[in-house]
């Protein structure tokens, strides 16, 4: 591991139109780690992920991808440069086959040969799409979906992936097998992993380290294990 | 029953075009929600070039040596300028309104087609175009039915555009990209889509038919005029909302549908009140089954 | 103002190009065989100078070099709101009004026929807004309704000899039928539908009048319909009257104007009533309206036969001046037209419509030599006015956001 982040904020602002989601968010992101940020609805935990994927436009602060300026660069380059994002709720193309979907993944690479067996990768990983792999996106359930867009992610090979709510509406059986995916993906392939949760105490167990963001603003910046136990945040996130 | 075989098949012809011009109609709307009113003059640009064009050939004394090649490269440079005009329109008149409402842009694209078919008027005059009439005059005749050869050419050549069109959107990278982009833009870009070389393409690709099916009504009818892309237009639109806006298999049979009633219509009902059938079809259907016969649901959601 | 130039040239000369790459193939390949670019490049550089000149007011006005105007002009129109405050509104109707009425006056034959144009769309404009601009609904057949009134008054008058006054409600009447039948089906219909039925009704009526020859007698339109005939007191013996035919054009001005004051009134009435709350409440989130217990329905076909009534009664007028009908002055370009004055004006907004009216009747008469350009330079206005200033030269002083803008 080397010692300079892969993926860096320095005060970001952001926000839409007049509302400012984003009041000076800071964070760093290590090579092969996995990180939480967590915080109560609304806080701007989504906001942040769509601003580093340049979907939110930055008004103020840099963010820096491989030590590079990237707050210009338009959302589509971002996955060619290997940051690729599992937006909220999914988002899977419902008209389109599962399969064609995992070939939308790899849209910008040119290797059909390496693009075949990424899919039959996928396949291995999530049996079930494999079986379904016919079959419209919209017609799968959460928790397939969830897999689905995981899948796709993955096939933009990504260097950092950004999760958001990988839980949100997920059984709990389905959730842990997520989880293990996520840390499986991340030992295995190496991929840095930046993962936005409400469910404070799945995303902690998982990270190395975590954030916590209230009102646009990181107000906690810890070791996931210290997190845990912080009182304040047993109290705020975890329901004592 | 000779008529009604005869009025089949000037039906197909008819209806095969307007197939052409609702799928540029239904492609833009199903990538940015947007009614393309300027799609009309699309499709006289479409002609006026293709004129313009062959009349350069005879000029230059190639069409009676190769009408083939002549005819051939009439509909590439059409088409090519119609996707030219269309790529620059959406980028000075839409592009910018895609944030805005519905309302903004849709007026947008009215006054677009407005200035467009003025300025044919303004650069081609205002009277008909004729078009070169001797291609195609031969004619197969089976007793009372006859088919030219110019029918043949048309309802092959809207075919052959037709299948390569489903190709490209149902087999190709590129076409699930567009599919991609008119489901979910957001999403889209994540996967490294950009949905402006998307629209950009959907346009070009609307237009370079609708400029295909400007050549063809052109050849068929013997002339062009700057202000006929408007009943077509709207007639199209009537085939594109008929297949369920959005849906491009869906635009193809609706867009024969209209011509096959507009045809029927006019032989069997009244010739003067042909151009009413498609608008009373469009209105029909919009309010039986505001999907079309074959549309998705679509969110209920107003200008 | 370097930098701000900077910004945007790179767009422009692609522009630029693209341009003329557009006109060559219209202007430079000919049926001889010959290919010539000199007419190309001439149209072209005129078009250059000409957006050129823009492009630099433009930067100039993006960087601030303009200042030394803008501030100035910020300035007198600030000095000029105060004044318009000083006196109260009133004042100034009332001066607008004195105009109106000397107006004829010194303007001459051709000025008051002009005028009377003006007027007349001013009721076209607004009855337009009423569906356009407070309830919300995109209506491009609009000019069928003017069509309707002006041929319920021709048909009425010229078969059974009806006058005006008696026509004038029938004409509002059948207008206002039309306006229902038009708007029963297509209410149901998302807005950009609306937009392309209320076209092809639109066309429909159009293509009816055009062949009904029993009728309307199709193309060639009907002739010899009576203008206004009004009693005038005389008294010489006691109290007569005496039948007055309003043939000279000065004295029907003064009937438009009478309209159009009509108009102005009867929409700001509408606009700030129970009902136009109930159409603004539709036009910004029809959902909430409905759930808030406003008949949608209802209203909303109540906006479209009330612009109808506007329209029926306008076209009668029309008709009772021109004292000839004809499909041909109720195309869908009239329609188009319509609606670029209340877009130019400021949908929703009284004064911008008359503004709008003003800007696109009165302007193309001052440069008539350049009339063949006059519908591209609308289209142009319409494009350009969505870009740089959707709400209108005056905007509407109560127009929010629709609902279904924000989320997306």
């Amino acid at each position: 591991m080397s010692d300079q982040p892969i993926l860096e904020l320095k005060n970001v602002h952001s926000g839409y139109g007049s509302i400012k989601a984003l009041k000076g968010i800071s964070l760093k992101v290590m090579p092969g780690e996995i990180v939480a940020i967590i915080g109560a609805n609304g806080a701007g935990k989504s906001t942040t992920l769509m601003t580093i994927c340049g979907i939110v436009p930055v008004e103020k602060g840099e963010i820096y991808y491989q030590g590079k300026l990237i707050n210009r660069v338009s959302p589509e380059k971002l996955p060619t440069m290997g940051l690729c994002q599992v937006p909220e709720g999914r988002r899977i193309f419902p008209r389109l086959s599962v399969e064609e979907n995992l070939i939308l993944g790899a849209f910008h690479r040119e290797d059909k040969d390496q693009i075949a067996k990424d899919i039959r990768h996928s396949y291995e990983l999530f049996p079930i799409l494999g079986e379904r792999s016919r079959q419209h996106g919209g017609t799968l359930s959460g928790g397939e979906q969830q897999m689905l867009a995981i899948a796709r992610a993955l096939m933009t090979k990504p260097k950092v992936l950004l999760l958001d709510e990988p839980s949100l509406g997920l059984a709990p059986i389905i959730i842990q097998q997520i989880f293990k995916i996520i840390a499986d993906i991340n030992r295995e392939e190496g991929t840095t992993i930046l993962l936005v949760e409400q469910n404070a105490n799945l995303a902690l167990q998982a990270a190395s380290r975590g954030y916590v963001v209230e009102t646009g603003e990181i107000t906690l910046e810890d070791k996931a294990s210290s997190l845990l136990t912080n009182p304040k945040i047993r109290e705020a996130y975890l329901g004592e | 029953m000779e008529y009604f075989i005869q009025q089949l098949i000037n039906g197909i012809t008819l209806g095969g075009m307007y197939a052409l011009i609702a799928l540029g109609y239904t492609m833009v709307y199903g990538v940015i929600q947007l009614i393309n009113f300027a799609h009309g003059e699309f499709f006289a640009a479409g002609g006026y070039v293709g004129a313009i064009a062959l009349a350069y050939f005879a000029g230059v004394g190639y069409m009676d040596s190769h009408p083939v090649i002549c005819l051939t490269a009439s509909f590439l440079i059409a088409m090519a300028y119609c996707a030219y005009l269309a790529v620059g329109v959406e980028k000075i008149a839409y592009k910018p309104l895609r944030k805005n409402s519905r309302l903004a842009a849709l007026l947008s694209a009215l006054g677009m087609s407005i200035f467009l078919s003025n300025g044919m008027m303004l650069t081609q005059g205002v009277y008909d175009k004729v078009y070169p009439g001797e291609l195609f005059q031969g004619r197969f005749d089976f007793g009372m039915i006859s088919i030219s050869y110019l029918q043949i050419m048309i309802v092959s050549l809207t075919a052959i555009l037709l299948v390569s069109l489903n190709l490209l959107v149902f087999k190709t990278k590129i076409g699930m990209a567009m599919r991609a982009t008119a489901q979910d833009k957001t999403m889209s870009a994540l996967v490294a889509i950009g949905s402006n070389r998307i629209i950009s393409l959907t346009f070009a690709i609307g237009a370079g038919l609708a400029a295909a099916a400007g050549i063809m009504y052109g050849l068929y009818y013997g002339s062009v005029k700057y202000d006929m892309g408007f009943i077509p237009g709207i007639k199209a639109f009537s085939a594109a909302v008929l297949g369920g806006i959005g849906n491009i298999t869906g635009a193809m049979i609706g867009g024969l549908i209209i011509g096959m009633v507009e045809i029927f219509g006019a032989g069997y009902i009244s010739g003067e009140y042909k151009d009413v059938f498609a608008f009373i079809i469009l209105i029909g259907v919009l309010y039986f089954k505001p999907n079309g016969i074959m549309g998705e649901n679509i969110d209920d959601t107003r200008v | 103002m370097i930098h701000e130039f900077k910004k945007v040239w790179k767009q422009y000369t692609i522009g630029m190009l693209w341009l003329l790459g557009l006109l060559w193939p219209m202007l430079g390949i000919h049926p001889d065989g010959t290919l010539t670019f000199q007419k190309t490049v001439t149209v072209w550089s005129y078009l250059l100078a000409g957006s050129l000149v823009c492009l630099m007011i433009y930067v100039m006005k993006a960087s601030g070099s303009l200042r030394f105007i803008s501030t100035p002009l910020s300035r007198t129109t600030e000095g000029l709101k105060s004044a318009t405050a000083a006196f109260p509104s009133w004042v100034w109707i009332m001066i607008v009004l004195g105009f109106a009425l000397i107006y004829p006056q010194f303007a001459g034959r051709y000025g008051t026929d002009v005028a009377i144009n003006v007027l007349l769309y001013i009721c076209l404009g607004l009855g337009l807004n009423v569906v356009v601009g407070l309830a919300g609904m995109l209506d491009l057949g609009y000019i069928a309704f003017y069509g309707v009134g002006a041929y319920t008054y021709a048909l009425f008058n010229v078969t059974y000899g009806l006058a005006f006054w008696v026509c004038l409600p029938l004409s509002a009447f059948f207008a206002c039928i039309a306006g229902c039948i038009v708007g029963y089906p297509t209410l149901r219909m998302r807005g950009d539908y609306l937009a392309i039925v209320t076209l092809g009704f639109g066309e429909i009526i159009r293509i009816i009048l055009n062949n009904w020859m029993s009728l309307t007698n199709g193309p060639n339109g009907i002739l010899g319909i009576s203008p206004i005939g009004i009693y005038i007191p005389i008294f010489e013996n006691g109290l007569t009257f005496e039948h007055f035919w309003v043939k000279k054009l000065e004295f029907f001005y003064y009937f438009a104007l009478g309209l159009a004051i009509f108009a102005v009134i009867a929409v700001r009435r509408l606009n700030f009533s129970r009902v136009g709350r109930a159409w603004e409440s539709i036009r910004e989130d029809e959902t909430a309206a409905e759930l808030m217990g406003v008949n949608t329905f209802i209203y909303k076909l109540l906006a479209y036969a009330m612009g109808a009534i506007f329209a029926g009664v306008a076209g009668a007028f029309f008709a009772a001046r021109m004292k000839f009908v004809s499909p041909e002055s109720f195309t869908f370009l009239e329609s188009a037209m319509v609606l670029c004055m209340v877009v130019l004006g400021g949908m929703g907004s009284i004064p911008g419509i008359i503004l709008g009216v003003i800007a696109l009747i009165a302007l193309p008469e001052v440069f008539r030599e350049l009339q063949s350009y006059r519908m591209l330079v609308f289209g142009a206005t319409m494009i350009i006015m969505m870009l740089f200033r959707p709400s209108g030269l005056i905007p509407a002083k109560r127009m929010g956001t629709r609902s279904e803008e924000k989320e997306s």
